[in-house]
């Protein structure tokens, strides 16, 4: 690699990072992405299913196919790349630059100078010890996503028959993918009362199979000793703890947990970014500044989307927001946004009242009426009306300059 | 009185078709792609095969494929073990035909990666 000092370092090489990427080198910054795999595009690389793009390119595309579209754009936009590499530190240093150490089989350790750092890493899965599944630990038990990883990538079969462990949008997929392998799918499990996955996915997922999907239930045990031989589910009683007179066993040799996704922020708690404890992810402005200047972040990362097309845009915008810190721009004053009532986090937590804003929600309910309302020192100062909402799908709302004129507080209320 | 989901996009909207004197009425759709949907989905229901077939790469023994359109569903178990039997030569890229015309039914199987 020719150079050692670049103006604007992505960390992660999926939808997120290219999307910014593309912008940054677009607008003239010297732009490396670095990624850990061997080929950029991420976690789309191993989602072969289509669905993806219908937003971003106005035409339904499989994750490969999103993932090369993307990687062209970076590469034509004049993106370096720093692939089988893994950025093990980031530190600010006081001239106001970052500097980076890099582990890679090619180069052993080296470091990177940059003026911004985008933070672009995704997501991981949560897995079995997140919700404290009881029972033994044979083999047979996998994250949706790994398994997802060896049949896709690898063309190995995790088992002969399985156990879905929540109805996540992967582990939805992932339903398909098995009996498409010749692989039995006996049932999945969710513990709340709705399916956690887009309805479409439950139709042509589990119905078109005949996949039966118990809700208000939680798998009480794994058996087997070598090798998984089935689980034990339960009803929930009304108070949320399984009714065990009802427990009944499911004979199976593979268990799949889909069961959420946790943001990869461990080099960046290092490097002392203040987390939201609401997405795991960073606490950002509107610029999608993190708490420390010139460190940004966008993706699953910062929270974990519905739809890559989200991801691709809300980077895209915040790739812009890097060229502008390093032409010097700044944002005056800010105003702080926080969620109440029906409502998980907001995006950004905090907003430039002089400027358009567009803040992106995670709702707790589901209901097919409800009023997002925007309130400054208790009052409603902004409304919209909503017909159609789920945990399962993003709220979007944008606000013009000007509407809000200090701290303000989002409510969902059903109507 | 057949009722449905409608997977064309998020919203799931749950639709009902009556047929009367040869033709189907759909009601509950938001939108017309509902309907349409409805329509194919009691006549000739479909859907969008994505699969992974063994290749010769070693570093990529499997490589992602997909229907150029959705597929006849009764077809698709036959498909897949069509798709499974055969091994695709690297190096191939993204759009290359693997089966140009399934059994003339005018839909085909391209590859979706670069290997």
């Amino acid at each position: 690699m020719a150079r050692n000092c670049y103006d604007a370092v992505i960390v992660g090489a999926g939808a997120a990072g290219l999307a910014a990427g593309s912008v940054t080198a677009a607008s003239g910054c010297s732009t490396l992405i670095i990624d850990r795999e061997s080929r950029s595009g991420g976690i789309l690389n191993q989602c072969i299913h289509n669905g993806f793009g219908l937003r971003y390119f106005k035409e339904e595309l499989t994750g490969p196919e999103f993932a090369y579209r993307m990687s062209q754009k970076a590469q034509n936009a004049g993106v370096e790349f720093a692939l089988d590499s893994a950025v093990t530190d980031i530190k600010k240093l006081d001239d106001g630059t970052f500097d980076l150490r890099i582990l890679s089989k090619h180069d052993g350790v080296r470091h990177i100078n940059s003026r911004a750092v985008m933070l672009t890493m995704g997501c991981r899965e949560r897995n079995r010890g997140a919700i404290a599944t009881p029972g033994g630990r044979p083999a047979g038990i996998f994250t949706a996503g790994t398994a997802q990883k060896l049949l896709n990538c690898e063309g190995k079969l995790p088992g002969k028959s399985a156990v879905i462990v929540g109805s996540g949008d992967i582990g939805l997929i992932m339903a398909r993918r098995l009996r498409w392998s010749g692989i039995d799918v006996k049932a999945v499990i969710e513990i709340m009362p709705h399916s956690a996955g887009l309805t479409r996915n439950v139709v042509q997922c589990l119905h078109d199979f005949g996949i039966p999907l118990y809700l208000s239930t939680s798998v009480v045990r794994i058996d087997g000793k070598d090798r998984v031989t089935g689980v034990v589910a339960a009803p929930l009683n009304d108070d949320r703890t399984p009714d065990m007179n009802k427990a009944f066993a499911i004979e199976c040799d593979t268990v799949l947990f889909s069961v959420g996704l946790i943001p990869e922020m461990e080099l960046a708690k290092k490097l002392g970014v203040k987390e939201n404890p609401a997405t795991g992810g960073a606490e950002v402005d509107s610029n999608y500044s993190t708490s420390i200047p010139g460190v940004f972040s966008a993706g699953n990362v910062l929270h974990v989307h519905d739809l890559v097309d989200f991801v691709a845009e809300e980077a895209e915008y915040a790739g812009k927001c890097l060229v502008d810190y390093l032409v010097g721009a700044k944002n005056g004053v800010e105003y702080n946004s926080s969620v109440l009532k029906n409502l998980k986090y907001v995006i950004p937590n905090r907003f430039a009242p002089t400027q358009d804003t567009r803040f992106l929600f995670r709702p707790t309910v589901v209901t097919d009426r409800a009023v997002l309302k925007a309130m400054v020192n208790g009052e409603s100062v902004w409304e919209k009306k909503l017909l159609f909402v789920r945990p399962a799908e993003m709220i979007i709302a944008e606000i013009k300059a000007n509407t809000l004129a200090g701290d303000v507080t989002f409510v969902l209320e059903e109507i | 009185m057949p009722e449905l989901i409608c997977i064309s996009c998020p919203q799931g909207c749950h639709l009902t078709a009556v047929e009367a004197n040869g033709s189907v009425t759909v009601s509950g759709n938001r939108c017309p792609r509902g309907e349409v949907y409805a329509k194919q989905e009691l006549t000739d229901p479909r859907r969008m095969v994505t699969a992974v077939m063994p290749s010769d790469n070693k570093k990529h023994p499997f490589i992602a494929v997909r229907t150029t359109a959705p597929y006849p569903k009764a077809k698709i178990p036959a498909l897949l073990n069509r798709l499974y039997a055969m091994t695709i030569k690297t190096p191939v890229k993204n759009g290359d035909i693997i089966i140009a015309d399934i059994d003339n039914s005018g839909i085909g199987v391209i590859v979706t990666e670069n290997i």
